[in-house]
């Protein structure tokens, strides 16, 4: 039964960070997501150290607003005083990453998050803090809240399909026919810090990342169609938690961290079979192309 | 704990291994301030992120091969995986539709997912010399001994060294590679000596400043020099001396209170110096910019509220405020501050409810007359714009032209007399 919670709450990760993460490859905005999954650490904290709480309504709020102050700090750079797009990405998010760890260190008798923690999270407790109503418990917390995620992200971008796909292929369009891309924009990026929050205690800062950016370029290479990308990465991110998991039990490491390695065995046969068929096709093309004109 | 003794102890060099922490610290961090600087001028500043997360499974890898925490076997396997890391982001990015931000979050995220599982095999192992094999995360100054000090300084030479030789090339290849190509700099070296500084660098980093937060200190010292300077080797210098001064400044801080981890406190200093710089740096710096626009909009409505006394006919003209009020589009509030500034410049003196021009202040007033005119002629005649187009134009043009650009014009237009609304073109 542990086996399966733990699936089961890297697959909901997995889904939910495939859906946000296929829709931050088109648009370029890998990075600012990486950045969002570091620069939540000083919201969760201070959150925690107010409320007490882990992954409760207040560490949710704390996590939001050091979300957007990281997209903040990014537009302060890159517009208001000029600097390029990489060093401002670099800089906001290490810092608001350094200040969480500080937070961490110094109130490590009032916070029961470690530095390692938050980098990797802890899957393998997931099953260990069941949810509890009136005496019965109903399987593990973190499945609850990573599930309600899934819906609401699902919701969300359902909701708002075809305008998130305008506004990510063609922003000048959108814009023309009068469909706000920041709106939409902060839209996708909400979705984004939410799903980071959650997953945070799971799969931690650093990892979570993997699951935003890995199954959807893996996918991207094997389709030309988004909804179809959609699909296949969801797909791939639910084998590799799968493949994942009983790699981490074999070798005896964090499962999280498996994970990610799974995630990458995966993209770099894909990128291998689309090589060499690819490789394949014109050395074909100009064979036929050779017999024709003879 | 007393805070300061505390400080004072680390600065006598009473004990060793503050002499270590101290001497590591600031050759780490000036080093890798040397090297960020070409990093930020190529823009790939993002690849420095790559290279720290994937030094992770190298430094387990090597652990597990050696099994021993040998500092010179660490810093290989560092240096191999960080710089496959580097070349795998540059090899899915030419030889596929993806686009170098994912290539980066992918192989960043996935070589330091690798390097967790390692690290916590290495761990459930429970090989009693992995003991500190973590701090490679966050990093630990203190874990610091002699020999990395001396290492650090042997490697430090040699970057610099190389550094100051090829200067010239760096810098070319930095801001425009096939330039740097067309004029015979041999490209492939120079990219080779840029890589394999930086992911040294890095390798070596980690120990003070852990993998997270390595990629801080290629980034955000040189990005802060970027608001004092246009010259790349004044860029060189302060952003090694800014590293320098944050690496030493952190690590005290780190080594004063007991479990600090050292990466996060250089990082929050140098940030600091990052905003600070933002704010009051002399390139493009918040602050500057500010105050540049302030004393732009205050010569604008200077020049504006002097422009209302020109009259063609007499030299001296005199108004009360409700006349210039009812004359001109400047609101009231800005009008009373325009006169209080040209009474204080002595264009214009205050006699009872009378505000009357001195000779300064005709003079002023001409002068700016004559430029917007000048403009409107100009335009009128080498654009075939119609006389009722122009004005606009030369109502904002007439507070930047300068007296270099005014002979150019009265040259171009053979010293014209009149404007094209037939109005006379006042000189001297």
């Amino acid at each position: 039964m542990i086996d399966f919670w733990i699936i089961l709450t890297a697959s909901l990760v997995a889904t939910s960070s495939a859906i946000l993460g296929s829709f931050l490859i088109m648009r370029k905005m890998t990075m600012i997501g990486d950045a969002i999954s570091h620069a939540v650490l000083p919201g969760i904290v201070i959150a925690y150290l107010v409320s007490n709480s882990r992954a409760s309504f207040p560490t949710l709020m704390g996590a939001a607003a050091s979300g957007m102050l990281v997209t903040y700090l990014i537009e302060f750079f890159n517009r208001k005083v000029k600097l390029q797009q990489d060093a401002s990405i670099g800089i906001s998010y290490t810092f608001l990453f350094a200040v969480g760890i500080i937070l961490i260190s110094f109130f490590s008798n009032d916070v029961d998050l470690d530095q390692e923690c938050v980098l990797y999270g802890e899957i393998a407790y997931v099953p260990l803090d069941p949810m509890e109503i009136g005496g019965h418990l109903f399987g593990p917390r973190q499945v609850w809240i990573l599930g309600t995620t899934l819906l609401f992200v699902v919701g969300s971008v359902y909701a708002g399909y075809r305008k998130l796909v305008l506004t990510t292929f063609d922003p000048a369009f959108a814009s023309a026919i009068g469909i706000s891309v920041g709106f939409w924009q902060y839209y996708l990026m909400a979705g984004v810090s939410l799903t980071t929050v959650v997953s945070f205690e799971s799969v931690g800062a650093v990892l979570v990342i993997a699951f935003i950016a890995g199954p959807p370029a893996t996918a991207y290479l094997l389709t030309q169609r988004f909804g179809r990308m959609i699909k296949t990465s969801i797909v791939l991110g639910i084998t590799a938690s799968i493949l994942g998991y009983y790699t981490a039990v074999w070798l005896g490491g964090s499962i999280a961290g498996a994970i990610a390695t799974v995630i990458g065995l995966q993209f770099a046969l894909t990128f291998a079979y689309v090589q060499f068929t690819r490789k394949n096709r014109t050395q074909k093309q100009l064979k036929n192309t050779v017999l024709t004109e003879v | 704990m007393d805070f300061f003794s505390e400080i004072a102890s680390f600065f006598s060099f009473t004990e060793p291994n503050v002499r270590v922490v101290f001497w590591g610290s600031l050759i780490l961090c000036s080093i890798s301030g040397l090297v960020g600087t070409f990093t930020l001028l190529r823009k790939r500043s993002l690849i420095g992120d790559v290279i720290s997360h994937a030094v992770l499974p190298g430094i387990a890898l090597a652990f597990i091969l050696g099994q021993q925490k040998n500092p010179a076997y660490l810093i290989i396997g560092a240096t191999v995986t960080g710089w496959i890391s580097t070349f795998l982001v540059d090899y899915i990015t030419k030889n596929s539709k993806i686009k170098s931000d994912t290539a980066i979050a992918l192989i960043l995220s996935v070589f330091f997912g690798a390097g967790i599982l390692l690290l916590t095999h290495i761990q459930q192992s429970g090989n009693a010399a992995q003991s500190g094999l973590d701090q490679f995360i966050f990093g630990r100054a203190s874990s610091m001994n002699m020999n990395d000090v001396y290492l650090f300084t042997a490697v430090g030479v040699v970057i610099v060294a190389l550094t100051i030789v090829f200067f010239r090339g760096l810098t070319v290849l930095s801001f425009d590679e096939e330039f740097s190509q067309a004029i015979g700099f041999p490209n492939p070296w120079l990219r080779l000596i840029l890589s394999i500084t930086t992911v040294i660098t890095v390798a070596m980093g980690v120990q003070a400043v852990g993998v997270v937060l390595m990629s801080a200190l290629l980034i955000t010292p040189a990005a802060s020099a970027r608001f004092w300077t246009n010259s790349v080797p004044l860029l060189a210098i302060l952003s090694v001396i800014i590293s320098g001064a944050s690496g030493v400044l952190g690590s005290t801080i780190s080594y004063t209170y007991a479990g600090m981890p050292t990466g996060p406190w250089i990082v929050v200093v140098v940030s600091l110096v990052a905003f600070t710089s933002a704010i009051i740096g002399t390139r493009n710096g918040l602050g500057r910019k500010m105050l540049l626009r302030w004393s732009n909009n205050r010569k604008i409505l200077r020049e504006n509220t002097i422009k209302l006394f020109y009259n063609s006919e007499q030299e001296q003209a005199s108004y009360t405020l409700e006349e210039l009020t009812k004359k001109s589009s400047i609101e009231a509030a800005s009008l009373t501050k325009g006169l209080k500034m040209l009474v204080r410049l002595n264009f214009v003196t205050k006699q009872g409810r009378e505000f009357v021009t001195t000779d300064e202040g005709a003079k002023e007033a001409r002068a700016i007359v004559r430029k917007h005119r000048l403009w409107e002629l100009y335009i009128s005649r080498f654009m075939n714009l119609q006389p009722d187009h122009v004005h606009d134009d030369a109502e904002g043009i007439e507070h930047v032209i300068t007296p270099e650009i005014e002979k150019e014009l009265e040259k171009e237009l053979e010293y014209p007399l009149k404007d094209p609304h037939d109005s006379e073109i006042p000189y001297e």
